[in-house]
This record gives C-alpha cells, sequence and structure tokens, in this order.
C-alpha cells in the first residue's frame, strides 16, 4: 500500500473534531437533521438550449450567500486579504501568498495508490458539516425558467445536491458541490453528478467560475463525492495553452464531441468541447473518467468556459511522492499539485516561496505531475475505447501541419499602432 | 423607467458623442465588413455595424446594435479562440485570429477576425473596440487581389491628417469565394496574408476616420495608448469596467486613496434610480445624495465603519436629482485588489419601497451579491495603473 504524508486542508469548521460523536440538534447535514430542514433551493432548467442567463441569479445569490457568511465569520481568514499575483512570462501561472490555508497539524496519511476506495462513515465527510455551511441546494426544476425559492422543504425520497462552503478559500467564492449528500457517494465520477456540475458551471454562464474535481490518488482528502468551484478574473494558463484537435471518426452516437489534446504546456492532458448537448459532452467525459477510474488511473479534471471547455488530467505525482523520486526541493514548497495548480493557480505557504515564484518553478512542479508521452498515449487508447470516440487514420505529417491552430499570434501587426498616433 | 433605456441611450450616442455626427456617414462609406463596440456600456455591446457587415452576416442594423459580440459564435466556434478575443478585451490589446462565426441563417463561415481597441488621448482610456471580419476564403487566388500600393506606403508613415486618404476605394479587390458555404466549417482555415493585409488596411481606414472626426469634438482618439492613464479621476480599466458592467444592482465604487473619496464607478441602476447622469457624478463624493432628512447619526456611523475598513449595512434618507426622497438601504464594504490591500469601498443601494426584486433574493442577498460580484472583479487588478499584464 502506498501512502505519503500530508497536512489534510480543511474545508469544513466541522472537520477537526469529525471523530466526536455528535448527537442531532446540531443541524448538520445527517438523516438525523437534513430531511426536516429547510434550505434555500435554486431550481436549474435541466438540458435547455442554453442560453447564458442574463440575469445572472445564479451568480448573485452564490456571492451573496458567500458574503454573507464572511460576514459570519465562518471563514477561516480572508482570502481578499492574501497577496497575487500572475507570475511574469508567457504561461501566466498565477500565485498566491496564503500562510493560513494549512494548518500547523500533524500530517496524516493517505492512501494514494486505490483511485476507488469504499465510502467509509466513520472518516470526516460532508453529512457532518453544519447547516450554516451551506449556501443553497442546486437541483433540476421542472419548470421552464430556473428560480430560486428562499427555503424550500426537502422531498423525503430526494437525497439533495447541496452547495456548501470552503472554510479555506483559494479564491473569493470557493464553494463544493456535493450531489446527493445523503447517499453519502464514494468520490468517483458517475455520468449524473457530472452532468450536476457541468449544469452548475453552465448556470453562471460566467467564463471565470470554474469547477474542478480530484480523484483520490490525484489529492482529494475527503472521500464523499464532490467538486470544488471558484471565481478567478484572470484565464488559468491552461486554458491559454495552445492544443492540437485529434480528428475523429464520426462516431455512433454523433454526439459532436470535439477533442485535442494539449501542446506546448508541462501537463499532458485532452480538452473535450462541443457536443449536440450538454449531456452529450458530459456523457463523453464521464466514460473517460469512468475508465481511468476503473483503470485505477488517478486524474483531475477542470471544468471551464461555463460548461463548454473541459479538461482532463491523468497524473502520477502521488504515487511519485510515495516512491520518493520527487526531489526535495520541490515537495519543499508544499504544493500539493491538485487541479488548480495543474491549471496553473498555486497556493504558496511561505513568502520566500511566492516572491521567488517563477514560470520555471512551475514548470518544473508540474512536468513532475504528467504522464509520460508514453504512458499517455496509452491511456488515451483507453479513454478512446472507453469512449466510443474512433481516431481517423490521417497522416501524422498532415496532422501536425493543420495542428488546430486557428490561432495567429499577433501581437506585432503587419501595420505598427504607431503608425497611427497623429500628436 | 428601468436601466435599459439609460442603457440603450449610451448605445446611441456611444460613437456620435466623441465622434461628432458626421462619423456615420464616413463609417457607412467603408466597404469592409468591421464591428465597433463600447467596452463603457454594460453587456460591452455593438454601437455600430458596417454594411459590408451586415452584408456579409444577413443581419440587420437593429438585430446586431445593443448585442454582445458572442451572438455570432456558435456550437462549433472553438472555444480557445473565444477565450483569445475576451483575454485581447480585457488586456486591451490588438487580436487578429481565425474564427468560425455564424450567419443570421445559422450558417457557418471563417473569418479573419482582427480587433484594435481606440484610445482616448487625453486619458489613455480604451473607448472603442473596432473589429475588422475579413472572410477566408477557401481557394485564394493569387492574382486577384489589387492593392494601392500607395494607401498602404502612406499608411505606414505618420499620417498627416489633411491628406485626404480615400480610403473606399482601397477595398476594390476581388473577393474570392466570398460565399463559403461550400466550407467545410469543422476544418480550421488559416488567413492567408492578403486577409491579413486587408484587415489591417481596413482597420486604418477605420482608425483614421475615427481619429479625424474625434477632432471636431474636441476630445480625440488614437491607435496607442499615448500619455499616461490616469489624470484627474482615476480612470478604470475597460476589463473592470466591463466586469463591472455585468452587475445589474445600484452601486457605486469610491476611491478612499483620493481626496475626499470620489466616486469612479456608477453602475447603469444607480443612475437609474438617483436619476443623475454618469457624468454628473464619477469625481463626487456620495454625498451629494444626502439632504435635509437625512440623519446625521447614521452618517456618523458609515464615517466610523470606513475608518474602521469595516463593512456596514445602514438606512438613511436620500434624495434623487430631482429632489424626491427615498428610503436607501445602503451597504458599503471595502474591497481588496490583488495586493491584498483595499483599492475601493463598494456602496450598494436600494430604495426600500421599490418591489422589483422578483427573483426571490432577499434584498440583503441582493445587495450582498453585488458586492461579492465587485470583490471578485476588483480581486484580479493590481496596484499599478492599467490592467495586469503578465509579460510586460
Amino acid at each position: 500500500m502506498l501512502t505519503i504524508k500530508r497536512v489534510p486542508t480543511v474545508v469544513s469548521n466541522y472537520q477537526e473534531d469529525a471523530g466526536e460523536p455528535l448527537g442531532c440538534g446540531r443541524n448538520c447535514l445527517g438523516k438525523c437533521c437534513l430531511p426536516v430542514s429547510k434550505l434555500p433551493l435554486y431550481a436549474y432548467v435541466a438540458d435547455a438550449e442554453k442560453e447564458p442567463s442574463s440575469d445572472f441569479l445564479l451568480n448573485s445569490l452564490l456571492l451573496g450567500q458567500w458574503e454573507e457568511r464572511m460576514g459570519r465569520g465562518l471563514f477561516r481568514y480572508d482570502v481578499t486579504a492574501c497577496e497575487t499575483k500572475v507570475i511574469p512570462g508567457d504561461s501566466g501561472f498565477v500565485a498566491q501568498l496564503n500562510e493560513g490555508r494549512h494548518l500547523k497539524k500533524r500530517p496524516t496519511e493517505f492512501r494514494v495508490d486505490r483511485v476507488l476506495q469504499p465510502f467509509d462513515p466513520a472518516k470526516f465527510n460532508f453529512t457532518k458539516i453544519g447547516q450554516e455551511e451551506v449556501l443553497f441546494r442546486f437541483e433540476a426544476g421542472r419548470g421552464d425558467k430556473a428560480y430560486f425559492s428562499e427555503s424550500s422543504s426537502l422531498d423525503r425520497n430526494i437525497s439533495p445536491n447541496v452547495v456548501a462552503i470552503n472554510v479555506s478559500p483559494i479564491e473569493y467564492g470557493h464553494v463544493l458541490l456535493i450531489p446527493r449528500v445523503l447517499d453519502c457517494l464514494p468520490q468517483r465520477i458517475d455520468a449524473q453528478s457530472f452532468l450536476l456540475a457541468l449544469n452548475f458551471a453552465a448556470e453562471t454562464a460566467n467564463p471565470y467560475f470554474r469547477l474542478g474535481y480530484n480523484s483520490l490518488g490525484a489529492f482529494a482528502t475527503i472521500n464523499h463525492l464532490h467538486f470544488q468551484a471558484y471565481y478567478l478574473s484572470v484565464p488559468f494558463p491552461v486554458e491559454k495553452a495552445q492544443t492540437q484537435n485529434i480528428p475523429l471518426v464520426e462516431d455512433a452516437a454523433k454526439s459532436s464531441v470535439r477533442v485535442s489534446k494539449l501542446i506546448n504546456y508541462p501537463v499532458r492532458g485532452l480538452v473535450f468541447e462541443g457536443g449536440n448537448s450538454l449531456k452529450d459532452l458530459g456523457d463523453v467525459v464521464a466514460n473517460a473518467c469512468i475508465c481511468l477510474q476503473d483503470n485505477n488511473i488517478p486524474f483531475n479534471v477542470l471544468i471551464s468556459d461555463s460548461g463548454r471547455r473541459i479538461f482532463l488530467f491523468p497524473q502520477c505525482y502521488a504515487e511519485k511522492q510515495a516512491l520518493h523520486e520527487v526531489s526535495q526541493e520541490l515537495l519543499d514548497t508544499q504544493v500539493n499539485p491538485a487541479v488548480w495548480e495543474i491549471g496553473g493557480h498555486m497556493v504558496l505557504k511561505r513568502k520566500k516561496d511566492y516572491e521567488e515564484a517563477s514560470e520555471d518553478y512551475a514548470w518544473r512542479l508540474l512536468a513532475e505531475v504528467s504522464l509520460s508521452e508514453e504512458r499517455f498515449e496509452e491511456v488515451n487508447a483507453y479513454i478512446f475505447e472507453a469512449t466510443g470516440l474512433v481516431e481517423t487514420e490521417v497522416d501524422k505529417k498532415k496532422d501536425a501541419k493543420e495542428s488546430g491552430a486557428s490561432y495567429e499570434s499577433t501581437m506585432a501587426p503587419h501595420f505598427p499602432e504607431g503608425c497611427l498616433v497623429l500628436q | 423607467m428601468g436601466s435599459n433605456s439609460v442603457r440603450d441611450r449610451l448605445v446611441d450616442q456611444s460613437l456620435t458623442s466623441r465622434y461628432s455626427q458626421w462619423v456615420l456617414e464616413a463609417l457607412d462609406e467603408l466597404e469592409d465588413p468591421f464591428l465597433i463596440t463600447d467596452p463603457a456600456i454594460a453587456g460591452h455591446p455593438i454601437v455600430f455595424a458596417s454594411r459590408g457587415f451586415l452584408a456579409m452576416t444577413g443581419y440587420a442594423f437593429g438585430e446586431v446594435l445593443g448585442r454582445n459580440g458572442r451572438i455570432f459564435q456558435g456550437p462549433a466556434t472553438d472555444r480557445r479562440s473565444v477565450m483569445e478575443i475576451r483575454e485581447a478585451i480585457r488586456e486591451e490589446r490588438t487580436v487578429q485570429i481565425s474564427i468560425l462565426n455564424y450567419r443570421k441563417d445559422g450558417t457557418p463561415h471563417w473569418i479573419l477576425f482582427h480587433m484594435c481597441p481606440i484610445f482616448g488621448a487625453e486619458d489613455g482610456r480604451v473607448l472603442h473596440f473596432v473589429a475588422v471580419q475579413v472572410p477566408i476564403s477557401k481557394r485564394r487566388s493569387r492574382c486577384g487581389v489589387e492593392r494601392c500600393g500607395a494607401v498602404l506606403g502612406t499608411c505606414r508613415e505618420e499620417v498627416r491628417l489633411d491628406k485626404d486618404l480615400d480610403c473606399s476605394h482601397h477595398a476594390r479587390e476581388v473577393f474570392v469565394d466570398m460565399d463559403s458555404r461550400g466550407l467545410e466549417a469543422k476544418e480550421p482555415q488559416m488567413a492567408g496574408d492578403q486577409e491579413k493585409e486587408k484587415a489591417a488596411n481596413a482597420i486604418n481606414c477605420i482608425l483614421l476616420a475615427l481619429n479625424r472626426y474625434s477632432k471636431m469634438t474636441g476630445r480625440v482618439v488614437c491607435g496607442k495608448r499615448c500619455g499616461s492613464a490616469g489624470s484627474g479621476v482615476a480612470s478604470l480599466p475597460s476589463s473592470l469596467n466591463i466586469s463591472l458592467g455585468r452587475i445589474k444592482q445600484s452601486f457605486v465604487l469610491t476611491d478612499p486613496h483620493s481626496p475626499d473619496m470620489p466616486i469612479v464607478y456608477a453602475s447603469d441602476a444607480f443612475l437609474s434610480l438617483t436619476g443623475y447622469s454618469r457624468q454628473e457624478v464619477l469625481g463626487r463624493n456620495c454625498r451629494f445624495l444626502n439632504g435635509p432628512g437625512t440623519d446625521y447619526e447614521v452618517l456618523k456611523e458609515i464615517k466610523k465603519s470606513i475608518h474602521g475598513q469595516q463593512s456596514c449595512t445602514v438606512r438613511l434618507l436620500n434624495y434623487r436629482k430631482d429632489g424626491s426622497s427615498f428610503r436607501n438601504l445602503l451597504h458599503i464594504s471595502p474591497v481588496r485588489n490583488a495586493s491584498g490591500k483595499i483599492a475601493f469601498y463598494v456602496c450598494v443601494q436600494m430604495d426600500e419601497s421599490s418591489k422589483n426584486i422578483d427573483n426571490g433574493l432577499s434584498p440583503e442577498m441582493w445587495q450582498l451579491g453585488a458586492v461579492g460580484a465587485v470583490k471578485v472583479a476588483v480581486r484580479s487588478l493590481s496596484s499599478s495603473a492599467g490592467p495586469s499584464r503578465p509579460s510586460q
């Protein structure tokens, strides 16, 4: 059994005393309290012709609730008081100095060699958080328009999806989306939950609100199904990275999903976009994740561009760490490359690391996370088989020339702008 | 009277207020397809579409005016390209990129999209973005293009205003296969040198026209940021303007680092609520909203909170421009930028007697939603003037 020692991130104010038997009357999310509670409810329209909603209701709700919890002192620190910067360089990695995010407590053992592990009710999970940490429920509504209800009782037979705060936020608005909390699902992707996450992204209609998922073995620390999300008003480096389209044979389901791979980025990964519907796109990616899970390959998923662009990163850092293959210098910065770090957003604990943070450091760290080219191609083969997508038999030469580069860099246009200064 | 009519008026006057009435005629003479957008108006709308653009896409002028450029994107549009454009806008710079767009009838077509910002000469603020869209033909004829060499040559040098460059004539190039409906839309199309030069020429002609006509109003513009940004009232980068423009609530941003804490941003909803125009409020302290019935104790409380860098929620009587009063539920909060230090205070107003929040959120939540949105927008702003650029 491969394990690493980590100081776990505290996402809930109830996490540290999770071991104690707490009776009800504590207003938790367990079967004792939740079914008789009322929670705010946001109902989205499932699988509509997704026109970005122009009233940004979900954003106002999420941000308003988050700000309100800030006022109540539920967060361990004010993340907006943490200095942040874009590291100079072409990639634009984002670094934050956050000395308060991690507890100064004893590291805990985490098993990193099994991506699928059964739910353990004795360990901390989201049924143990207090309801004050829950912002609202997020459910598919029946009407043709999204709506919000301030106080809604739960249906007996429905296990609610809840959106809760992360008390150690990486950025403003950092929340956790927990599908069917009462069902106590372990941290593993299934098509229904993944589609819920996509709908959440689509509903905010905000390109700066992203969702992320970490599998076990890829730095998830809580084995209770959850996605994370927060706002960052600059692009993630991975979103700017060039991609190479993988030409596909029109697949049987005709889902119109397009797949490309990242090039010129330290972590190898696939990018999925398109699809005739959110569900089509979601199903393809969910199948890819399930394939990785079944093959015990840890991975991270970044949902970006309001659910229209999804990055999938199979990774191997934790395993390398357990096998002592990572340099001490990188380990000392204590950055665990989960989805946000892989995307290019790094939280640094030490001032020295923050001040010296360079594109070179970020690149080196992330390069350790990536699968090798060979292994990546192997994994891709599994993924393609599992998703039913088939690569076309094209010339590798032709492929390279027409490399999805519909992007032409013109920082220096043909006619210098200076020619128009008339003063 | 909602903020929509405020917005409609802003859209209609966006060009004429800066470049005079005559600019519309001049722009109408240019044959290339192009759009002009105004990032200072909520939603970053189109304020002008050329005849060539409307012909190329099949839309009518009224159908695109006031809309955002994303309406021309569709399911097969490469998302990374969309991000490229979005980031160029946020960073206030030029971008030239091939992208798949959609006409009104839903057919996709490849265009070379070349966009550049127009800066106000006196304060370096971005006033408009000009986006030329050159159709990319699959089969590019090598000999079909007539270049007006003289025009090109002149454009490379310092242009003298008095020279009357008849830019409309250079566009007599042959449009090879302009109707690109036959193109396999999914294959990325690369723009050739012809298309790039065509785009650059078109941009130059538009810039010349805008510059020429801006002199008529005395508020000159140029294609490059000249002089330093921020003389007088600190001007916000257009990326912040665009983010703030998405926020529907009534609010203002004030600058605690400038004397008397002036307003540096006011939302359309604030202008609707109070009856003032944007020019009337920018640069002034919020106290103009106070009047005879305003409780002095409440004002003291506000001052105390601000001194203590705390947020507060108060109720007070405020006055509109026309003298009428309203009970204002006011929430004030410090807002920090990337340095972690306070950059602004946000003040969110709500007329307690109005019942116009029908989305289910409580008034307090609605206000806090605005605070949160402002905090997210300002969070990425670096302390130095202008947008944060990674590698400059």
